[in-house]
């Protein structure tokens, strides 16, 4: 097994909020933003940490960014402790911001970077040959020489992830990265974050709310809800946990009411095409194809797999419902 | 040492970067330096005004009068120059933007101090200056190296009294969004109230001016000094040189304070 570089041990942030009760009072709720969380994640590895708006993703990013403090429990990054180290692991992290702007917003794209360079200290040789690979991956020179304020989004997500590459981070700390991109750029951040890790064993973590980002990119998912982890574990095990069910869509030749066939049930009509829900471990597709035949005669038929959307939304619906129970854990081995 | 050095350099270029930014619109910068040259000019026509009327003021005389305000002035003008984007400080705190602070590998007050160079503030430098020339030509002083030494070293302690100040009141928000007013109060206020002798004020004031925000030690004292005068308060002659260790006692209370505040961010939208 690979070292840790990211270790988390019953961390702990509880935010004070104030709201104002009428006149002068004001009445003081506790928010447990992270309530003891323990993970570890492996280098190397690809680990994508998603829940729902408020459930304690950022505050997560912020602690093991030495943003934020915990309140209690052990942070280790890159072998640093964040809050206590935090300027020695700024040179070991690399963190960029989907919707906050780190470059300098009046300036060419090219001169952030020659500032980045002097503010992290990185040798001229490594800053030459790093900015030479990021211009070819990410086809930066058609836009190099445009102050950043010029910028589409697209482009300026490529000039935010190439400064936060320049120093050669060890681990990338990602914050929504895809948010408010078209497909292409999409496309584009995922490939280079793939290429990255594969090519210099980068470390990555990031939060989305876009689980395509999600089902490309990560080998480990990490769910959080409410300040607790309430799933960890890769995609494929999620997906055989909470989606125990997969659907046969049959074209039949003619309408008919729905059909009734052993381990199937209906879950939608439409017209000639009906919607047959079964479960994995009990039906094999096969069977259950048979068993329509048998019933009405079939034009077409396709398998759809979960959806990771939908069984995400059960997961948070299930979190939502648990009042006091822990949290419930699985780890990779 | 060379830490330094290291500093002062990517201070320098990140100066440059903002003068290469700020020249992009030629016409606007120039418009914006005539701009608050003309209201700067404005604030000093007032404080002419107002001493063609009163010839006295305490035991003070119009020429020295704006020795005090020259002094005051232009420390509190090169400070601006330096550092008057934390104006907007509190929004950065508000917005999270502070944030990407936290994640470079530079001291935060580094980060902050250095996050601007507003050029245009240039205008306001002029005007401290002639003030200043104004009130030399003006009173009689017996000129040694002293008190040449005395004045130079009030301009470098009012900048270093006057950030100090600066740094220690936005700290407030770090915990309030309503900050900036009280903030307000203490550089602003504190500018104004250093362009004056601080005998004319009653005593609860004077000794909240001189030891709680030590405004009185970045023109008050050392013009005493230049001028010769006698401290109608009664501190012995010593007050005047001991400016520079005030201002440093300032900025580490200042760095002080800073750390802490840090410490507490909370950064929005946890």
């Amino acid at each position: 097994m690979r070292a840790s570089v990211i270790e988390l041990e019953h961390v702990r942030k509880d935010f004070t909020l104030h709201r104002s009760a009428g006149g002068l009072r004001r009445e003081r709720t506790v928010v447990h933003a992270v309530d003891d969380i323990t993970f570890k994640v492996e280098q190397g590895a690809i680990l994508g940490y998603i829940g729902p708006n408020g459930a304690g993703k950022s505050t997560t990013v912020k602690m093991l960014t030495g943003i934020l403090v915990p309140m209690s429990g052990r942070i280790r990054v890159a072998g640093l402790e964040p809050s206590r180290q935090r300027i020695q692991l700024a040179r070991k992290i690399g963190v960029m911001f989907g919707q906050r702007v780190q470059l300098w917003w009046d300036l060419p794209l090219i001169e952030s970077f020659e500032l980045l360079r002097h503010i992290y200290r990185v040798p001229a040789e490594r800053y030459k040959a790093n900015l030479q690979e990021l211009r070819e991956v990410l086809e930066l020179d058609p836009f190099l020489r445009t102050p950043v304020r010029q910028l589409s989004l697209g482009q300026r997500i490529r000039g935010e992830l190439t400064g936060a590459m320049l120093h050669d981070p060890e681990i990338l700390f990602l914050d929504e990265p895809t948010i408010g991109l078209d497909v292409v750029a999409r496309q584009r951040v995922r490939e280079f974050l793939v290429r990255a890790n594969r090519e210099r064993g980068l470390t990555v973590l990031l939060t989305t709310h876009d689980l395509g980002d999600i089902e490309r990119l990560s080998s480990r998912i990490l769910i959080i809800d409410h300040g607790r982890i309430v799933y960890d574990g890769d995609i494929d095990a999620l997906k055989e946990r909470y989606g125990k069910e997969r659907i046969l869509v049959v074209d039949l030749v003619e309408p008919a009411p729905p059909l009734r066939v052993d381990g199937g049930r209906v879950v939608k009509v439409e017209g000639p095409r009906q919607w047959i829900a079964f479960e994995r471990a009990r039906t094999s597709a096969a069977d259950l194809t048979a068993a329509v035949a048998a019933h009405a005669p079939l034009r077409d038929l396709a398998i759809e797999e979960p959806d990771i959307e939908d069984v995400v939304r059960r997961i948070y619906a299930e979190g939502a419902k648990r009042v006091t129970g822990s949290a419930e854990r699985s780890s990779t081995a | 040492m060379a830490e330094i050095l290291d500093g002062a350099a990517l201070y320098l270029r990140l100066v440059r970067a903002r003068l290469r930014a700020q020249l992009q619109y030629r016409s606007s910068f120039v418009l914006d330096v005539i701009g608050t040259f003309v209201i700067s000019f404005l604030d000093f026509v007032v404080i002419l005004i107002i001493f063609t009327n009163v010839p006295q003021l305490g035991s003070w005389s119009v020429a020295e009068v704006a020795l005090l305000y020259g002094i005051s002035c232009l420390a509190f003008a090169l400070t601006d120059l330096v550092i008057g984007h934390l104006d907007l400080f509190p929004q950065t705190i508000r917005d999270g933007t502070f944030d990407l602070v936290l994640v470079r590998p530079r001291p935060t007050l580094f980060m902050v101090l250095t996050a601007d160079f507003q050029i245009r503030r240039l205008g306001r430098i002029s005007q401290a200056a002639v003030v200043l020339v104004y009130a030399l030509a003006n009173v009689s002083i017996d000129w040694t190296s002293e008190r040449a030494l005395v004045l130079a070293g009030a301009l470098v302690t009012g900048v270093l009294i006057f950030i100090a100040i600066w740094v220690t009141v936005i700290c407030i928000a770090f915990w309030t969004v309503e900050g900036r007013e009280v903030a307000n109060a203490f550089t602003y206020g504190g500018v104004t109230l250093a362009q004056y002798p601080i005998d004319i004020y009653d005593r609860w004031m004077r000794s909240f001016f001189a030891y709680v925000v030590p405004v009185a030690f970045v023109a008050y004292y050392p013009a005493l000094f230049i001028l010769g005068k006698r401290d109608p308060l009664g501190l012995p002659t010593w007050a005047s040189f001991i400016s520079p260790f005030v201002a440093l006692g300032a900025a580490l209370v200042a760095l002080s304070v800073w750390r802490w505040a840090v410490r507490h961010y909370r950064s929005a939208g946890g």
